[in-house]
C-alpha cells in the first residue's frame, strides 16, 4: 500500500521538471511575431520612419521651409536627390518632416478614438443594459455619417490645422474601437477566471482593469496599427482637398495636392509624397497583420 | 471467433508542431475481428483519435504524417490506396462517429437531406428512392420519420448524435469507428444511445471501434479492448480477461482512480506524476516515470509484446521476466 | 462522518434563481432547500440543465438569488450588501469545473494565488509570496513552478492551482463545481484524493457538484439529487446505492455503466430527453419520462418529505399525501 504521504504530495511539478523557459503571453507573442519576415519587415520600416521623424533636423539636408525660385520644380539631382517642389523647396526634407506630421496624426488621432471608442465600449461590454444601448446607438449614428465626411464636417466648421485634423480623424473613428472593444469585453467578460476573481472578491474596476483589458488587447492592438495607417491616409486625403494642414507645414497629402499640376511636366513632384505614404501604408499593415497572426490563439498549437 | 477485418501492424504517426516533433502514435500494432467491437482506451494524447484518422487517412497533413506501418482492411492495404480509392472506402465500407455531431453535420441543411446526401454519394439510387431510405434509417434509430424536415440545431445532443449514427450507418459500412460518442451526452442519454449501437450492431453485424476514456462504457458495449498509453498500445485482451486480470501496471492504476458506484473505497489509488510531454517522451517504457514498477531496465529498453494468455498482450517488462514485480 | 451531531453551517432554504430569456421565464434553481453541516461534503448529482451549478453559484452570491434564504454561520447572506458580501467571501470560496478557463491566461501562477492577498490587502509583499509557496505545497505543486504561467502546465496542475487560490483566503466553506470533469481518470483521482485530504486537514465543509454519481458517491457523506431546477432526493452516500426511492435516482444508476465485466443490473432506459427548463411539466417536473407515473403527478408537484432518518423523496410513490404547498 502507498502511505497516505505518498498520494498526498504527488509533486507533480517535481517529477516532470519544467525545463522551458516560462514565458508570459506576451513573450510568446513576440517570439511568433519575429518568425513572421513580412511583419519584422514592416516593423523595421516603422521604426526607420520613426527615427527619421525624431531626427528629421538631423537628417533633412535642407530646412523645410527654404525656397528656391531658381530651381522650381528641378528633377531629383545630386544636390536635390529627390528633386524639388513647385516652390523649389527640397521634397526630400519635406517628406522627412512630413513623417512627422503624418506619424503624429496616426498614433494621436488613433490615441483619441481608442481611449474614447475603448472605455465606452468597455463600460458598454461589461454593464449592458441601457448604457450599453445609450452608448451604441449614439455609435451607430455616428458609423451612419462615412468618417471621411464627418471628418470634413469638424474641419470646416472647426478650421484646419495638426490639431483640429487630428481630433477630427480621431472622433470619426471613435465607432470602429467602441464597437471591438465591446465584442472583446463581452467575450472575455463570460469567462471563468472572471467569476473566479469575482469570487475571491475582486471589485469591477478591478475585474475591468486586471483581467478583462489585459486580456481582450489582441483585436485591439491589430485593429490600432491598421487604425494608424487609415488615420494617415484620412489626414493625407482632408489636406489634398486643401482642409488639413496648413503650409508651410509639409504634409504628404498636401504635397501630392500641390504636385497635381504638374503631374505632367514634373511628375515627381507627386510621386515622391505618394510613394512615401504608400510605404508608411504598406508596412503598417504588414505589421498589422502580423500582430493578427501572432496573437491568434487558434495558430497557438 | 472469425476471421480478421483490420490488421494495423507497427503504425507511426508523426505531428510537426512549434514545440517539436511529436510522436502521436508509435509502434502500434492491432486487430480486429469481424463482428467484433474493440474498445479503444487511454486519456488525453493516448493517440486514440489519431489511430482511427489514420485508418480513415484523415491526419491532417500538414502537420500530420503516416510515416510508416501498414493497415490492412479486408486483405487490403489501405496505406498503399490513392486518395480517390479511398474516398469510395470511407463512407461505404468504413465510416465515423464524432463526439460532437454538431460539428459534423451541416446546420443549412435539413437532417433528412443529409442522410440522403451521404446514401446517394455511395448507392445508385433515384432521390425518391434515397428519401424513403433516409426517413427508414431515422426511424431505424428512434426519431420520428417527420422530424426529417428539422435542421441540426432543432435536435437534442442526444438526437444528433442518432442523426451522425444514421449518416453512420446509412450505406451499411463493414467498419464503424465511434470516436466517444456519448462523452458529450447526460447519462441517461448516453444510456439510450448505448443501448442503440448495441441494438444495431447485433442487427447489422456491423464491426466497430469505440473510442473511449471510461472503463464503464467499454465494460458494457466491447468484446475485446486496447488500452492505449502515449501513443503505443500497452495492452490488449478480450474484455473480461482485461477487467478480471489487469496485467499492465498502468492499466491497474487506471482502475485504481476510478471512484467505485457500489463498493466502499474511501481513497483511490492514483497514478502518480502527469502524462509526459508528446514532443519529449520518455526513453524505453513510456510509462516508467509514472510506474510504481519501475527498475533501471524500464528506462533503456522498449518493452515488447507479451502473450500471458490466448488473445492476451502485455508490453511490459515484468512479463517479459526483466523486472520484478512488487506486491502492491 | 458523524453527520448528526454537529450544527448546519450552511442552510438553504426555498432557494429560487430564474432568468428572463428569449423563450420566456426559466426556473434554473425552483424552490431547492438543504443544510450542509460543518464539516461535512454535501454531493449535488444531476445532469446538464438541472440546476445543480447556478445553485452553488447562488449560495455564494455569485448569482443573485431571485428568492429564498442562505443561511451560513447563523446569518442570512441574501440581505448582505455588496461590502458585507466581499468579507463572506472570505469564508466561502468556490473550485471551478474547468481549470482551462479559470485561470486568467496573462497572469502567472503566483500572481493568480496572490490575488486574494491583494484585493483584502493581506500580508506584505513578501509574506504574500511565502504563502504563495506554503500553498502550493500545500495543494502539491512544485515551487518551481511560482512563475511559470496557466497554458504551460496541463489540466491537472493548473486545478490545483484554482485550488490553492480557493485555499487563499483560508474559508471554511468551499463549493466545488465539477472540479474533476474537465480531467484524465488518472489525473482525476488525484484530484479527488486531494480534495479530501485538504479537508481532514483544514477541517473544511464541502458542496461537491458533478455529473458524474461515481465521484459524487465517493466524496461525499450525503448526495442531492436535482433534476429540472429542483431536489428529488437526498440522503446519505450509502443510501443512494443501495436505496434509491425517487424513479429518477434510479434509473439514473441504472444508467451509469460500471467497469466491471459482470455488473448485471436491471436496466432502467429513460424515454425522451430532459424537458426544458422554460416550460417544466406542470404537477411533478419527472412525470414527463417516469416509468411510474400516475394521474396525480400530473397535477400537483410532490414536496421533498423525509420518508426515513435522514432520507428525503420528493415522490407520490413514496409519500401520496405531500403536496408541495403554493409558491
Amino acid at each position: 500500500m502507498k502511505t497516505e504521504a505518498d498520494n498526498m504530495v504527488a509533486p507533480t511539478g517535481e517529477q516532470a521538471p519544467n525545463t522551458r523557459k516560462s514565458r508570459s503571453q506576451w513573450a510568446e507573442v513576440w517570439r511568433r511575431l519575429r518568425r513572421n519576415r513580412m511583419a519584422m519587415l514592416g516593423l523595421v520600416i516603422i521604426l526607420i520612419i520613426f527615427f527619421t521623424a525624431i531626427f528629421a533636423e538631423v537628417i533633412a539636408p535642407y530646412d523645410y521651409r527654404t525656397q528656391n525660385l531658381m530651381r522650381v520644380a528641378d528633377p531629383p539631382s545630386r544636390e536635390h536627390l529627390l528633386g524639388t517642389d513647385d516652390l523649389g523647396r527640397d521634397i526630400l526634407s519635406r517628406i522627412i518632416f512630413g513623417a512627422r506630421v503624418s506619424l503624429q496624426v496616426g498614433f494621436v488621432a488613433v490615441s483619441i478614438s481608442l481611449i474614447v471608442g475603448g472605455t465606452l465600449g468597455a463600460l458598454a461590454g461589461y454593464y449592458g443594459g441601457n448604457l450599453d444601448n445609450v452608448v451604441m446607438r449614439f455609435m451607430d449614428v455616428l458609423l451612419a455619417i462615412p468618417s471621411i465626411l464627418l471628418a470634413i464636417a469638424i474641419v470646416s466648421a472647426f478650421g484646419g490645422g495638426l490639431i483640429n485634423v487630428m481630433i477630427a480623424v480621431g472622433i470619426a473613428t471613435i465607432p470602429v474601437y467602441a464597437r471591438i472593444v465591446k465584442a472583446s469585453v463581452i467575450s472575455i467578460k463570460e469567462q471563468e477566471f472572471v467569476e473566479a476573481a469575482r469570487a475571491v472578491g475582486a471589485r469591477d474596476s478591478r475585474i475591468i482593469i486586471k483581467h478583462i483589458l489585459p486580456n481582450s488587447l489582441a483585436p485591439i492592438i491589430v485593429q490600432g496599427t491598421l487604425g494608424v495607417a487609415i488615420a494617415i491616409l484620412s489626414a493625407a486625403g482632408l489636406s489634398f482637398i486643401g482642409l488639413g494642414i496648413e503650409p508651410p507645414t509639409p504634409e504628404w497629402g498636401a504635397m501630392l495636392s500641390s504636385g497635381r499640376h504638374l503631374i505632367r511636366r514634373a511628375p515627381h513632384v507627386a510621386t515622391f509624397p505618394g510613394i512615401a505614404i504608400m510605404i508608411t501604408i504598406f508596412a503598417l499593415n504588414l505589421l498589422g497583420d502580423g500582430l493578427r497572426d501572432a496573437l491568434d490563439p487558434r495558430l497557438k498549437q | 471467433m472469425s476471421e480478421t477485418l483490420l490488421d494495423i501492424r507497427d503504425l507511426r504517426v508523426t505531428y510537426q508542431t512549434e514545440e517539436g516533433l511529436v510522436l502521436a502514435v508509435d509502434n502500434l500494432n492491432l486487430t480486429l475481428k469481424k463482428g467484433e467491437t474493440l474498445g479503444l482506451v487511454g486519456e488525453t494524447g493516448a493517440g486514440k483519435t489519431t489511430t482511427a484518422l489514420a485508418v480513415m487517412q484523415l491526419v491532417p497533413n500538414p502537420p500530420g504524417t503516416v510515416e510508416s506501418g501498414e493497415i490492412w482492411f479486408n486483405g487490403e492495404n489501405l496505406l498503399k490506396k490513392k486518395n480517390e480509392e479511398m474516398r469510395t472506402v470511407r463512407g461505404n465500407q468504413i465510416s465515423m462517429i464524432f463526439q460532437d455531431p454538431m460539428t459534423s453535420l451541416n446546420p443549412v441543411l435539413t437532417v433528412g437531406f443529409q442522410i440522403e446526401e451521404a446514401v446517394m454519394l455511395h448507392q445508385k439510387l433515384t432521390s425518391k428512392q434515397a428519401e424513403r431510405q433516409a426517413r427508414d434509417m431515422l426511424k431505424l434509430v428512434g426519431i420520428p420519420e417527420g422530424r426529417a424536415g428539422d435542421y441540426p440545431h432543432e435536435f437534442s445532443g442526444g438526437m444528433r448524435q442518432r442523426v451522425g449514427i444514421a449518416i453512420a450507418l446509412s450505406c451499411n459500412p463493414s467498419l464503424l469507428i465511434a470516436d466517444e460518442p456519448t462523452t458529450a451526452l447526460d447519462v441517461t442519454i448516453q444510456a439510450q444511445v448505448l443501448d442503440l449501437m448495441r441494438r444495431l450492431r447485433s442487427e447489422f453485424g456491423t464491426s466497430m471501434i469505440l473510442i473511449t476514456h471510461d472503463l464503464g462504457v467499454v465494460a458494457e458495449v466491447c468484446d475485446t479492448v486496447a488500452i492505449m498509453y502515449a501513443g503505443t498500445v500497452v495492452e490488449t485482451s478480450d474484455t473480461r480477461r482485461l477487467f478480471t486480470e489487469p496485467r499492465h501496471p498502468y492499466t491497474q492504476g487506471l482502475f485504481g482512480s476510478i471512484p467505485s458506484l457500489d463498493e466502499e473505497v474511501t481513497r483511490l489509488s492514483p497514478i502518480t506524476g502527469i502524462m509526459p510531454d508528446p514532443t519529449e517522451l520518455p526513453s524505453g517504457c513510456r510509462f516508467h516515470p509514472r510506474c510504481p514498477m519501475a527498475a533501471e531496465i524500464c528506462s533503456q529498453r522498449t518493452p515488447t509484446m507479451v502473450p500471458v494468455e490466448e488473445g492476451h498482450n502485455v508490453h511490459c517488462m515484468i512479463y517479459e521476466g526483466l523486472v520484478e514485480a512488487k506486491k502492491e | 462522518m458523524d453527520q448528526n451531531t454537529t450544527t448546519p453551517l450552511l442552510e438553504v432554504r426555498n432557494l429560487k434563481k430564474f432568468f428572463n430569456t428569449k423563450q420566456g421565464l426559466l426556473k434554473a434553481v425552483n424552490n431547492v432547500s438543504f443544510e450542509v453541516k460543518q464539516g461535512e461534503t454535501l454531493g449535488i448529482v444531476g445532469e446538464s440543465g438541472c440546476g445543480k451549478s447556478t445553485t452553488g453559484r447562488a449560495i455564494l452570491r455569485l448569482v443573485e438569488p431571485t428568492a429564498g434564504e442562505v443561511i451560513f454561520e447563523g446569518e442570512d447572506i441574501t440581505a448582505f450588501r455588496p461590502d458585507r458580501v466581499r468579507a463572506f467571501r472570505r469564508d466561502a470560496q468556490i473550485i471551478f469545473q474547468d481549470p482551462f478557463a479559470s485561470l486568467d491566461p496573462r497572469m502567472s501562477i503566483s500572481e493568480i494565488i496572490r490575488e486574494p492577498f491583494e484585493i483584502f490587502k493581506l500580508y506584505s509583499r513578501n509574506e504574500q509570496l511565502e504563502r504563495v509557496q506554503e500553498l502550493m505545497k500545500l495543494v502539491g505543486l512544485s515551487t518551481k513552478l511560482t512563475n511559470s504561467f496557466p497554458h504551460e502546465l496541463d489540466g491537472g496542475r493548473r486545478q490545483r492551482v484554482g485550488v490553492a487560490r480557493a485555499l487563499a483566503l483560508d474559508p471554511k466553506f468551499i463549493v466545488c463545481d465539477e472540479p474533476v470533469s474537465a480531467l484524465d481518470v488518472s489525473i482525476q483521482a488525484q484530484i479527488l484524493n486531494l480534495i479530501q485530504d485538504l479537508q481532514d486537514r483544514l477541517k473544511l465543509t464541502y458542496v461537491f457538484i458533478s455529473h458524474d454519481l461515481s465521484v459524487v458517491r465517493h466524496i461525499s457523506d450525503r448526495v442531492a439529487v436535482m433534476y429540472l431546477g429542483k431536489i428529488v432526493e437526498i440522503t446519505s452516500y450509502h443510501n443512494i446505492f443501495t436505496n434509491p426511492q425517487h424513479p429518477y435516482t434510479q434509473a439514473l444508476l441504472s444508467a451509469i455503466p460500471i467497469p466491471k465485466v459482470d455488473a448485471k443490473r436491471e436496466r432502467i432506459i429513460l424515454e425522451g430527453d430532459v424537458p426544458s427548463p422554460v416550460n417544466p411539466p406542470r404537477g411533478c417536473i419527472f412525470s414527463g419520462r417516469c416509468p411510474f407515473v400516475m394521474d396525480k403527478c400530473r397535477e400537483a408537484p410532490p414536496a421533498l418529505t423525509e420518508t426515513a432518518d435522514g432520507h428525503f423523496v420528493a415522490c407520490y410513490l413514496v409519500n401520496d399525501t405531500a403536496e408541495e404547498p403554493e409558491s
